[in-house]
């Protein structure tokens, strides 16, 4: 029996840990490792870092933030933020990070992906597209942390991606970042059926049953979510969680693929 | 005292945290003469098989395991490709591995994109015989898996676990002092730990 994985996405503006709603207003949440450790002991299976503002700011996620993550973190975890170049990901990965998520840079320069995945091998290459949704309802690839539109089409994105050997597709919808009203099923389920590597999808999940959705429409095989993980309640106090293998396992026990 | 074996592929570090959780002592070693007095060795690995086979050859660290595995008979457990390494040939570079198991690792081939390559996530172990490394080990419990080959045994008393993905495949064997496990012990939390506690007791 087939589980997908169940990822929490914890942004990070610099070092503080901060959650979005469409890409704005980050709000601050509290500490990276303290988060780490709490995810620890709640048996998380996989953590994604980005840091959101470290691309158009011209800079790289820290290295000494990923250091102390890797010190701490039990599961597997991949970083993101700003990476352009092999020697980045290099000490990234020497940082503990199992790994690296490239975005903006992958656009700008598709033969990155080619690159990292013959030197690092395809499974630690996870290529991510932010997508929003134009007046007329297309669906575009933004990058610089969602400030500037390509005009790139993600179905089309995520199979030259896949060509050039990412391992990964992450997709994360603007639209429905932070408002828990669920994935974009119809984006992620075309992105799903381009490729035939796994699909992580991204932005809006608000509920387990979501999760189920992202699995069985979407065809993800990665359910990542922000707010669900750090939220509790409707006045969103913050309060770490993630559910038990029990849980995951009760949710998808209908689930045949 | 676990001798991880450094071939330069792959995060070793997760493996040394992991037996660490367990108060077990591991060290990381690229030395040939280490693995010889290993009192026990984990193959780890994440890449290209043939990849992984030349540096092994090329370090004189094979030679060496040879020695370890087949005249010692110093328990060793390959993880993930560290398995897929011990038997005889894979379909990834078309390359010989070490052949102390007999079989060999295909690749993972689906007509429909549902099911994806490579088979990443967690799944459960059918548990075929007995072994040693499976104890305290149900059905119930998942394990974590990051692959596009897998194993075919030639000799069906060496599985010891299988698992369902699009087909059914080896995902534990043991031969001997030979063990083998497709899934990531050291990324499956509390089921994981218990195998690597399993084998640090053996």
């Amino acid at each position: 029996m087939f589980l997908p994985r169940i990822i929490p996405v914890l942004l990070l503006k610099g070092k503080g840990l901060v959650k979005t709603v469409r890409f704005k207003d980050p709000r601050y949440i509290g500490d990276p490792i303290n988060a780490v450790r709490i995810f620890n002991d709640l048996k998380a299976d996989e953590l994604i870092f980005l840091d959101i503002c470290a691309s158009r700011e011209n800079r790289v996620i820290s290295v000494d933030l990923v250091t102390s993550i890797g010190d701490e973190a039990f599961m597997p975890f991949a970083v993101g933020g700003g990476i352009s170049n092999l020697r980045q990901m290099e000490s990234l990965f020497r940082a503990g990070a199992e790994k690296i998520i490239i975005n903006t840079a992958a656009v700008k320069n598709p033969d990155l992906i080619q690159q990292a995945a013959e030197y690092f091998g395809s499974q630690s290459i996870v290529v991510c597209m932010d997508v929003k949704k134009t007046l007329w309802k297309e669906n575009r690839v933004w990058i610089l942390g969602g400030r500037k539109n390509t005009d790139i089409e993600p179905v089309d994105w995520a199979m030259k991606s896949a060509d050039l050997g990412a391992g990964e597709i992450m997709v994360n919808s603007i639209d429905q970042d932070g408002m828990m009203a669920g994935y974009d099923f119809d984006l992620v389920r075309q992105v799903s059926d381009a490729v035939s590597i796994p699909v992580i999808a991204c932005g809006g999940a608000g509920s387990l049953e979501d999760f189920k959705q992202g699995f069985e429409q979407g065809r993800a095989h990665a359910l990542a979510a922000g707010s669900l993980f750090v939220y509790h309640g409707p006045r969103k106090a913050v309060l770490v969680n993630y559910p038990s293998k029990a849980d995951i396992s009760r949710l998808f026990d209908k689930t045949e693929i | 005292m676990i001798h991880i074996v450094d071939y330069k592929m792959g995060n070793l570090r997760s493996a040394q945290k992991a037996f660490k959780r367990i108060d077990i002592t591991s060290r990381i070693t690229a030395d040939p003469d280490e693995v010889l007095t290993a009192e026990k060795l984990v193959l780890p690995g994440v890449g290209h098989f043939s990849r992984a086979m030349n540096i092994l050859q090329s370090t004189g660290l094979a030679d060496a395991l040879n020695q370890a595995v087949m005249v010692l008979k110093t328990p060793i457990l390959g993880i993930c490709l560290g398995m897929q390494l011990m038997t005889e040939f894979s379909e990834e570079g078309f390359s010989h591995g070490f052949g102390w198991v007999k079989g060999r690792a295909s690749k993972f081939s689906f007509a429909d994109s549902i099911l994806k390559i490579p088979h990443m996530g967690w799944n459960r172990l059918q548990i075929c015989s007995q072994s040693m490394i499976l104890g305290d080990i149900t059905e119930k419990d998942f394990f974590y898996f990051v692959h596009s080959y897998f194993v075919n045994c030639a000799n069906p008393e060496n599985v010891i676990a299988q698992t369902e993905y699009g087909n059914v495949f080896v995902s534990a064997f043991q031969h001997e002092n030979i063990f083998g496990c497709q899934f990531h012990p050291e990324k499956s939390h509390d089921a994981g730990l218990k195998i690597l506690k399993n084998f640090a007791e053996l």
